[in-house]
């Protein structure tokens, strides 16, 4: 598995603030990779890190295997598609593109057929006498990722390049976007805080909070077990239940819900040592929480009584704000009009009971 | 409405004030061509004054003298200006106050002291006064001009097309040549522009430092004031403020120059 | 924008400052300092610096503000005052004549003509100082336009004295500086929000009250601006009493000029530059500080 970009125990900070700390990743060749999270986390620094725009005060960076760390941004085989998308107001749109061009030794004569190739690719053959200021947003957005393009790059980075887009042309251009990294091969390092754009369009993505990696691997792993309570919320599942181990038996972790109801759960790691009365946590993600009516039929656990606080109606699907005896809200979230028990008989203030499949849990770890 | 006298009031005093601002200039350019020599009274159309002053030996050489410094002037100040507007705008250093004061001070210090300073320390120095005691003067106090001026285009000049510049392969070298000095160039010529119509009328610093053979247009004209008013002076006038009034133009052509802005 | 990335502080550009510290220090820092120091010494028989022969008596006496001490007299002082005075009324008449002609661009005028007029204030502030200042030797002398235009209508019989005297030196200021007056006056006008003298007048004020009490005030910044970019100047003048006031009105600019050509007294020329760089420097401290008290923008 080739290594497109390594970054080994990199620190940054700011006079007081800590932007990177001590952060280490590996980004394989040819994959679709975000950094997510937050304002303030750190993944914009990075990315300006593998591009040579700024130094970090340890650690060190390979691209392709061969250690950047010092090199100015011009000597980097990678290329950046900035937020603002930072056109050269003052060039035509094939001359922006071609910009980079002399430096990789393409002869003038030759420029102007590669600034077209890379218009192309974006669909925006034609448009190569327009100046940045006639351009709308989409187009100039095309404009950089062509410019960065026709660098033929060995990374692409993306710094939030679709967070000026209406949010019609934003799903458009994610698509298209997955389908020209995946046509081209180039490995492309996304950075975004939305986590709904990242799981569009990424193979692996990396979850950071304040300087640190909290999470990475491939999507479907972040969301469906979040490592973290942070992860955990911010892939939209912020149901934190805790409960009470009362035993471990080969494997199979037993413990007590709020409401007093009962959960086996396999233990998916051999190592971890548990007490009894030891609390743990776990996250059931909103769309696998089921509701069921209350009623003095025994129903097959886990379930925890809960009372129904409020209903949000979301078109494709709906949701509920329950509250579990002792104070705990948990979010469900089914496709309108689904079966499966939970239809909208459940009226605000009424009760209801709370369960899902056992398969589902996913344990937290212990944070810190 | 009573709003309306006042209105016309205000227009009225706005007039005034504007022909109180011209009329002596234009009184000045329409007698030029006064055939009269010593009388304010009009005696036909000439174009006399404007032929001897063609053949003014000494104002002509002035004339030279003053397209001279102004040219040298311009050309260094713009440069140095320019580098100095650079780096100030790049963000905090040590001895970055101590810089943007000393870049203040022509603009504050009164160009009697400016004179009597530089005429002292030409003296001290032992440096003969001549055409280059001025040009030095002349690129003291100019290049603070081209530093303001510079600075202004700077201020909000977008640092990611330098960061692009540079993601795409342009060494610090050709980041400025490509895309900082384009941005900036209706400023710097701006400057230039300014810091020629400066140098051109100045009279002050450079009566201070001028040697022998190095008067300059304004010190010619001031001497032929002193002797008296005759209608070469006016006709000197008029070739000048049209001169004047050209650059203006052209600089406020340069001026509306689309700008780096937010790089789009 | 994930701009939330502080930028980096960077070292000195040493390479880009250096052609400018290297001017303005030899230049502008070198001769001031020498400037001062000269300003300590006295003269010799021919024009030069007597030598010094005693260091420290001379520090200790005092005797080495000799020439700040005889700044002091009563000659001397007459001609600070006239040079404050002539300032001072140059910049009132100046505020007078320009606040109108600003507000009226700024608020009057239709937009379609505000660039034309802003303009045609600018041309005479690029225009030679000189030239300007010439146009109202040509008008006023004996020979000039208005004797003879009077003198035609018969309206005077003999010629008036208009020239070489203090009013035609405060109307060749008033001319020469009236555009560094109108500008930042307008600058200020035009960012006034025109709602606010709505208000008052709604709650009552007349419109010369809401003048005074509302829009003064407010564009205190412009007003202070223009006043410190007509007073400092007009403090240091030199062309316009030297052209127009003759040999009767020599104000602070013209006797140091004096000093330096015609008594080649350098010390003593030297200590009356000083004091006013003083004054000027003075003006420009209560400037900085009334803005601030005011708790405006300062315009400049």
């Amino acid at each position: 598995m080739d290594i497109a970009v390594e970054i080994d125990r990199v620190s940054r900070r700011f006079g007081e603030i800590v932007a990177l700390d001590s952060v280490s990743l590996s980004i394989r060749r040819g994959e679709f990779f975000s950094l997510l999270g937050p304002s303030g986390c750190g993944k914009s620094t990075l990315l300006r890190l593998i591009a040579g725009l700024d130094q970090p005060d340890s650690g060190t960076i390979r691209i392709g295997g061969q250690d950047v760390t010092g090199l100015p941004p011009f000597r980097r085989p990678v290329n950046m598609v900035f937020q603002d998308y930072a056109l050269f107001p003052h060039l035509s749109v094939e001359e922006n593109v071609a910009f980079g061009l002399r430096y990789k030794g393409v002869p003038r004569g030759e420029q102007a057929a590669h600034a077209a190739e890379a218009l192309a690719l974006v669909q925006l053959k034609g448009f190569e006498q327009r100046r940045p200021h006639e351009l709308s947003g989409g187009q100039r957005q095309r404009v950089a990722l062509a410019r960065a393009l026709a660098m033929r790059p060995q990374v692409l980075l993306l710094d939030e390049p679709l967070g000026a887009l209406d949010q019609r042309l934003r799903e458009d251009v994610q698509v298209e976007l997955k389908n020209l990294q995946k046509r081209l091969g180039i490995t492309f390092v996304f950075v975004t805080h939305d986590q709904e754009e990242s799981l569009t369009m990424s193979d692996r993505l990396a979850v950071m909070n304040r300087g640190r990696v909290e999470q990475s691997g491939p999507c479907r792993e972040i969301f469906e077990t979040p490592g973290t309570e942070f992860v955990a919320r911010f892939m939209g599942a912020p149901n934190i239940f805790t409960a009470r181990v009362r035993g471990a038996v080969e494997g199979v972790l037993s413990v007590t819900l709020p409401g007093g109801g009962d959960l086996r759960l396999a233990d998916g790691d051999p190592g971890a040592r548990w007490s009894a009365g030891q609390q743990v946590r776990f996250i059931v993600r909103p769309e696998r929480l089921e509701l069921l009516a209350d009623s003095s039929e025994p129903v097959k656990s886990p379930v925890i009584p809960v009372i129904v606080r409020d209903r949000v109606y979301r078109g494709v699907s709906t949701s509920w704000i329950v509250e579990a005896g002792h104070g705990d809200r948990f979010l469900v979230t089914r496709q309108s009009g689904s079966r499966d028990g939970s239809g909208e008989a459940f009226e605000v203030g009424s009760r209801a009971l709370l369960c899902w499949d056992p398969a589902h849990t996913v344990l937290l770890r212990t944070e810190g | 409405m009573s709003g309306d006298w006042v209105r016309r009031a205000l227009a009225a005093a706005t007039a005034a004030a504007y022909v109180f601002l011209y009329a002596p200039i234009a009184i000045l350019i329409l007698f030029s061509f006064n055939a009269a020599r010593q009388t304010a009274h009009w005696e036909g159309f000439t174009l006399e004054w404007y032929r001897r002053l063609l053949s003014n030996e000494l104002l002509l050489h002035s004339v030279a003298n003053s397209l001279i410094v102004a040219g040298v002037t311009t050309a260094m100040a713009t440069v140095f200006g320019t580098l100095a507007a650079l780096a100030l705008a790049r963000g905090r250093f040590a001895g970055r106050a101590a810089t943007q004061a000393a870049l203040y001070l022509p603009v504050i210090i009164p160009e009697i002291v400016m004179g009597s300073a530089l005429l002292t320390l030409f003296g001290a120095v032992g440096l003969r006064l001549s055409l280059a005691t001025v040009i030095l003067a002349h690129v003291a106090f100019s290049i603070s001009y081209v530093a303001i001026v510079v600075r202004a285009r700077l201020t909000g000049f977008n640092r990611s097309l330098e960061e692009a510049a540079l993601d795409l392969g342009a060494g610090p070298v050709g980041v400025f040549t490509r895309v900082t000095l384009p941005l900036i160039l209706p400023g710097v010529v701006a400057g230039a522009l300014l810091v020629f119509t400066i140098s051109i009328d100045d009279y002050i610093v450079t009566s201070f430092v001028a040697g022998v053979g190095a008067t300059t247009l304004p010190l010619q004209i001031y001497s032929m004031l002193k002797v008296g008013v005759t209608p070469e002076v006016n006709a000197v006038s008029t070739l000048l403020l049209a001169v004047t009034v050209a650059c203006i133009i052209i600089a406020q052509r340069l001026q509306r120059a689309p700008g780096p802005g937010r790089g789009v | 924008m994930s701009r939330d990335v502080p930028p980096a502080r960077r070292s000195a550009p040493w390479l880009l400052l250096a052609p400018t510290w290297l001017t303005l220090g030899l230049l502008l820092v070198l001769p001031l300092l020498l400037m001062l120091g000269i300003s300590f010494r006295e003269r010799d028989v021919y024009g030069g610096l007597k030598p010094i022969e005693d260091l420290g008596a001379t520090v200790v006496s005092g005797a080495f503000l000799a020439n700040y001490t005889r700044s002091l007299e009563p000659i001397y002082l007459a001609i600070a005052w006239r040079s404050l005075w002539m300032a001072v009324v140059t910049t009132a008449v100046c505020l007078v004549i320009a606040y109108p002609v600003a507000y009226c661009i700024a608020a009057v005028a239709p937009p379609r003509w505000k660039t034309v007029l802003l303009g045609l204030v600018v041309i005479p502030f690029w225009t030679s100082f000189l030239i300007r200042t010439y146009a109202w030797m040509f008008l006023l002398r004996t020979e000039g336009l208005i004797n003879t235009a009077l003198l035609g209508s018969g309206l005077i019989g003999k010629p008036l004295e208009l020239l070489y005297r203090d009013g035609a030196v405060l109307a060749g200021l008033v001319y020469g500086e009236l555009p560094f007056m109108i500008l930042p006056l307008y600058a200020s006008l035009e960012k006034l929000d025109r709602t606010l003298i709505e208000a008052a007048r709604d709650l009552g004020a007349g419109r010369l009250a809401s003048f005074f009490r509302v829009t003064v005030p407010l564009t205190f910044p412009g007003i202070a601006a223009g006043v410190v970019l007509v007073f400092i100047p007009s403090l240091g003048q030199f062309i316009v009493s030297d052209l127009l006031g003759g040999a009767k009105t020599m104000l602070a600019g013209n006797l140091i000029q004096n000093q330096f050509a015609v008594a080649r007294n350098k010390p003593f020329g030297s200590a009356l530059a000083f004091e006013l760089t003083a004054a000027v420097l003075l003006c420009l401290l209560v400037y900085a500080l009334a803005v601030r008290r005011a708790g405006r923008e300062p315009l400049l």
